[in-house]
């Protein structure tokens, strides 16, 4: 679950870590006024949205006095905003962060994060930050990483360690090795798969600011804390992903018009790759997963049926131990039956009870295109999805 | 014959009164797996499928002297589950359950640092020896035995390379699940190792996909080995979406979370028959055992 910046830095606040005062605003006046309760002399005002690159995208605005917060706020507020992570048609800015800006003297990036291959989390840290930091790792400038011998209980002399290895001494490396130690308590408490500062600045004065956060949860763990669920801001999402969620589908929208349900992650990628490789444009990513009851697999294949881009619903369903291909055929049979848009469907079966989801679509009159091979049923989605006929 | 479990294999089942495990167990069992017992906590003394049923892992061992036990526990319990089987010793842990925290599996990594178990998963379809041992979610058909090892991110995919290679007439010597999940168990280092050892294993079927570096570290140690028993290798996700692509990998791509590209490139390099479509799993082994004869 992404969390917006306004969320993680006050989650992070309690952690210790030195956080700008600030405050959300959903109006330009709102704006003003935050900007007056925080006083001093300037001030960033941030869009809130779930995708990184702002700055570039003139997300991020500097103000020196409150009628500039105004208009900032104002250019900002109730507009997509599109940068480099959100897709051509960007998010809609519900909400402004405004904060007490800082004097920066230099911008550190920081990252904890699982290391998958090493089973461990691990701290990533690079003295090059804010928006030089793509550059500079690219380059393989600098990268710190905290000691790997650590594992799992660093002691603080690790995290002094990898703060002097910042290039970082005195004061300004005791508290660097504070938020190094604080960033790691944070995800472990909170079940994080991400918490990345960039910038974590050094003001002018050798303090230090964490100027922007991103922070995931990890979904698998948010049983854990069902307080944390509040803050899952579901405008984010999709609407259709966010419905095909409800109906344990994993779904991706995308441009194409070949729609897709696939048993499966890994051969949903599969099945993509086979139609672009043709030449053909997949409409959606979508991975029925095994508990899905054919009631749900009704309402996923609902989803590609209401899609106005899509020409023809290519089902691959590959029956395991537990979600079989009648099942699958059921739900595809109800949707078809009660749709008022009925498109060609292309049927591929294979695994356990293959021939009892074939004769379910023939008994309830679902006039599929059925195959037993893959690269022919892939074959025959792109050509009706080309005359438009079956 | 086959890796790691055969016709001798001794397993029990955690959580084997879930409707899941329940129905995966008669499975087994008619499949000829001997399932010789099962642990749900506070059914100890009761019997399930005819099996004795046990509180904890440890009674179930001193009773039953298991050499697998599959994990069929809900994603909250089960690292708990996978650590009472690491701490009774027994050799092998198969994970089915989905959803795990992934600082779950970090402390379950920790717990099996030094020990003698191996584990396979979690989110994995499990392992299969057909016809003589069955652990996990995967369908019986079309699974034949026969000569071709089965390594698998994806349990889908898995199952297509399983009916290609039955389709050909090779038939599979063990398929196996390492799971979807960025942290886990045995690696497709590993299971290449013990399919090379494997005098019954002829050829090798590696099917991973995007994210992490899995693909890269088999690439690298095939390139040391240089085996002859042939190596067919797909990676899904040429084209997968960007949302599929990034998952939680932040700004900056830190740890290398692995584009397919770089890993097709790292396994051609290796010697590995990387094929473009999974539909052509079955046929390239088929030609490379042939030519290889």
């Amino acid at each position: 679950m992404n969390l917006h910046e306004h969320q993680a830095k006050s989650l992070l606040r309690d952690f210790g870590l030195p956080i700008p005062q600030g405050g959300v605003a959903t109006t330009p006046e709102e704006a003003s006024a935050l900007a007056q309760v925080l006083g001093g002399q300037g001030w960033a005002v941030k869009a809130q949205i779930h995708a990184g690159r702002r700055k570039q995208a003139g997300g991020v605005r500097f103000a020196d006095s409150r009628e500039a917060v105004v208009e900032a706020a104002r250019e900002l507020l109730g507009r997509p905003l599109v940068t480099g992570q959100t897709g051509r048609e960007g998010l809609l800015v519900k909400s402004v962060y405004v904060e007490t800006a800082a004097e920066i003297e230099q911008e550190i990036y920081l990252a904890a994060l699982v290391d998958r291959a090493a089973g461990c989390l691990t701290l990533i840290a690079s003295p090059t930050g804010g928006e030089k930091v793509e550059a500079g790792l690219a380059a393989g400038e600098g990268l710190v990483r905290l000691s790997p011998d650590a594992g799992m209980a660093p002691r603080d002399a690790d995290f002094a360690a990898m703060a002097s290895a910042l290039g970082l001494s005195g004061d300004t490396a005791e508290a660097a090795a504070g938020v190094l130690a604080a960033v790691w308590k944070a995800f472990l408490e909170l079940d994080a798969s991400l918490i990345e500062l960039n910038p974590l600045a050094i003001t002018k004065s050798g303090a230090l600011a964490v100027l922007d956060v991103k922070m995931v949860l990890d979904d698998n763990a948010l049983f854990r804390h069902p307080e944390l669920e509040a803050l899952r801001d579901e405008d984010e999402v999709d609407p259709q992903e966010r419905e095909a969620h409800r109906f344990e589908m994993n779904y991706v929208r995308l441009d194409g018009d070949i729609g897709l349900m696939v048993t499966g992650a890994g051969l949903c990628l599969a099945t993509i790759d086979m139609i672009k490789r043709r030449g053909g444009e997949p409409a959606n990513f979508m991975d029925v997963r095994p508990v899905a009851s054919g009631a749900q697999i009704a309402e996923g294949l609902r989803i590609l049926l209401r899609s106005p881009r899509v020409r023809v619903i290519l089902v691959n369903a590959m029956g395991g131990g537990i979600l079989r291909c009648d099942t699958l055929a059921e739900g595809v049979a109800e949707a078809y039956r009660t749709a008022a848009r009925k498109l060609p469907i292309v049927f591929r079966g294979a695994g356990t009870a293959k021939e009892l989801g074939e004769m379910t679509l023939r008994n309830q009159g679902v006039p599929a295109a059925v195959f037993d091979d893959l690269g022919e049923a892939v074959d025959e989605a792109l050509r009706l999805a080309k005359t438009g006929a079956a | 014959m086959g890796i790691l479990v055969d016709q001798d294999t001794r397993v029990i089942f955690q959580g084997l009164t879930g409707a899941t495990a329940t129905r995966m167990a008669e499975r087994a069992i008619a499949s000829g797996t001997r399932v010789v017992g099962g642990v749900t906590p506070g059914k100890g003394g009761s019997r399930h499928l005819s099996l004795p049923v046990f509180d904890s892992v440890a009674e179930a061992v001193a009773e039953t002297r298991p050499d697998a036990t599959g994990v069929f526990v809900p994603p909250a319990q089960a690292a708990a589950a996978m650590i009472e089987a690491i701490e009774a010793e027994i050799p092998l842990v198969v994970c089915v359950t989905e959803r795990v925290p992934v600082l779950d599996m970090v402390r379950v990594k920790q717990a099996l640092a030094g020990a003698k178990t191996r584990i396979i998963g979690p989110n994995s379809y499990g392992i299969i020896t057909p016809e003589a041992c069955r652990i996990g979610v995967m369908p019986d058909r079309p699974h034949k035995p026969g000569r071709i090892g089965i390594a698998s991110r994806s349990a889908t995919l898995a199952y297509e390379a399983v009916a290609q290679t039955t389709r050909v007439r090779l038939g599979q010597s063990t398929s196996l699940g390492i799971g979807g999940d960025p942290v886990h168990g045995l690696d497709f280092v590993d299971c290449l190792d013990l399919f090379l050892a494997d005098p019954k294993t002829a050829g090798i079927v590696l099917i991973g996909e995007i994210g992490g570096r899995a693909e890269q570290d088999a690439a690298a140690f095939l390139e040391d080995r240089r085996p002859k028993k042939p190596v067919v290798a797909y990676v899904a996700g040429m084209n997968a979406p960007p949302e599929r692509r990034m998952g939680h990998a932040g700004t900056v791509d830190l740890l290398g979370q692995g584009e397919a590209i770089d890993k097709i490139r790292a396994l051609e390099k290796a010697g590995v028959i990387v094929v473009e479509s999974a539909n052509l799993i079955g046929h390239a082994m088929r030609q490379a055992l042939d030519g290889a004869s």
